[in-house]
């Protein structure tokens, strides 16, 4: 459809999967990783999409420009684990048009 | 031995809810969940954010529906283990059901209902190689009795309330106390972080951000925690301690429950929702956040109608053939166990003249 965009999506075992996301049914990367089922139910999304338990992490591999990080997306992942300069959180990045290519690495459960 | 009708693991609001809908059945619960306190997710994550689909409420705080929830089933007189978690269950001759905690505790009950969520909350441990070595040896995820700490030198690590809360309170009690973060921002409430500012201020609190705790030191039990530091230039040093106490939240895990012969799938437990969300084990339930069956949906709500028709199968189970019908609470009212008795006020029969 032409409201989709393609986002690359490496899961926890290291398996790409190129999938379409929705960009008008206001949906956050965590719960597009929900929908495809690419991490196991209950390992990610867990605090529901609050920033407040760093389920979702992952790592933006592609050089968009994404939302500014919020202070609690901000002290979230200063408490997260395994995180990199390009952690973010899943939850606060909404899918929109600017997001077609973006390319992710989900970050280890913890 | 704590012996009830219905054992309920998790005291999250579908536990809760399940404590009103057996009361009205005439049926006893107890309430096991790991947490110190009721209200499951709802009081440990996300107290003061709103919730706007419990029909009736157009917006509710979640610490205050779990308050609701307990004012509600308050006269059935629930029983409480909390801060354990449900370990083993064995099922006995006479088909009933012992549940056993990881301290010991034992409940028996004809009927047991899972209302896990996402299950029982454990601390996340924080990635120090060696950090298991010492886990009760000076290293404690939780703090469950400050009096350990007293006249003891402390290293505490986090940037969150628990943090900050237990560094000011363990101020007046250890003899030393460093809080340790990886950034200088603090994520609490206002005023305790100017309190640490303060006793930071007045020396009390030894404050080193930002930084990470990167290798524990000592035999047998801890001696020392090892600091990177990133400020300015990057260096790693040595502070000499009795006990390290990081508190980076907790995060759920099913645990236990798992080994239960349950049928599990994608980490919840299948139950049967054409009927009543019994388990493939009869006598136990799972209903809430825990169970998945076609068409599941994670809402508050969900669970609340899964305890409702589980309790109807719980009353045959403990009452068989005994007759019942539904009865609404308005026409019956509700008596309580404590002997309290609720009733909708009869109608005023008064002429007009």
């Amino acid at each position: 459809m032409e409201q989709d965009v393609n986002i690359k999506i490496i899961d926890r075992d290291g398996i790409t999967h190129e999938i379409l996301a929705p960009t008008d049914m206001a949906m956050n990367l965590m719960e597009v990783v929900r929908s495809y089922e690419l991490a196991p139910e209950g390992t990610i999304g867990i605090c529901g999409g609050m920033a407040m338990c760093a389920s979702c992490q992952c790592y933006v591999n592609s050089t968009h420009e994404l939302p500014e990080m919020q202070d609690d997306e901000e002290a979230m992942l200063s408490e997260a684990f395994y995180v990199k300069d390009n952690s973010r959180l899943g939850c606060q990045i909404q899918i929109t048009p600017e997001m077609e290519g973006l390319e992710v690495e989900l970050a280890p459960e913890s | 031995m704590i012996k009830t009708d219905i054992l309920i693991i998790g005291a999250g609001p579908t536990g809760l809810f399940t404590v009103f809908e057996a009361g009205l059945l005439k049926l006893k619960c107890h309430l096991i969940d790991a947490l110190p306190q009721p209200g499951g997710q709802c009081s440990e994550i996300y107290p003061k954010k709103p919730i706007y689909d419990i029909p009736a409420y157009p917006e509710i705080l979640a610490g205050d529906l779990t308050d609701k929830l307990l004012e509600q089933c308050k006269q059935f007189e629930p029983g409480f283990t909390l801060g354990e978690r449900a370990e083993t269950i064995d099922k006995q001759e006479d088909g009933t059901f012992i549940v056993t905690t990881n301290k010991g505790t034992k409940h028996q009950a004809p009927v047991v209902a899972i209302a896990g969520g996402l299950g029982s909350f454990e601390p996340r441990k924080p990635l120090i190689h060696n950090i298991t070595d010492f886990e009760d040896k000076g290293v404690e995820y939780i703090i469950k009795d400050p009096e350990i700490y007293r006249d003891k030198k402390v290293v505490i690590a986090g940037g969150g309330d628990s943090a900050l809360d237990w560094s000011i309170f363990l101020s007046d009690v250890a003899s030393e106390v460093t809080l340790i973060h990886r950034r200088n921002e603090f994520r609490g409430h206002l005023d305790s972080v100017e309190k640490v500012q303060d006793l930071k201020n007045k020396g009390k609190i030894n404050l080193i951000t930002p930084a990470e705790v990167i290798g524990i030191v000592g035999d047998r039990k801890v001696k020392a925690i090892v600091v990177k530091q990133a400020k300015h230039i990057e260096k790693e040093f040595e502070i000499d301690c009795d006990h390290f106490v990081p508190l980076f939240g907790l995060s759920p895990k099913l645990g236990p429950i798992a080994n239960w012969g349950l049928e599990i799938e994608k980490n919840a437990i299948v139950v049967n929702n054409a009927l009543d969300y019994q388990t493939n084990i009869p006598g136990i339930f799972a209903i809430g956040d825990v169970n998945t069956y076609p068409g599941k949906l994670k809402l508050i709500l969900c669970g609340f109608h899964e305890a409702t028709l589980m309790c109807q199968a719980a009353y045959k189970i403990i009452n068989p053939g005994k007759r019942y019908v539904l009865k609404y609470t308005t026409v019956s009212g509700i008596d309580g166990f404590d002997g309290t008795r609720k009733e909708a006020p009869k109608a005023v029969v008064k002429a007009i003249e």
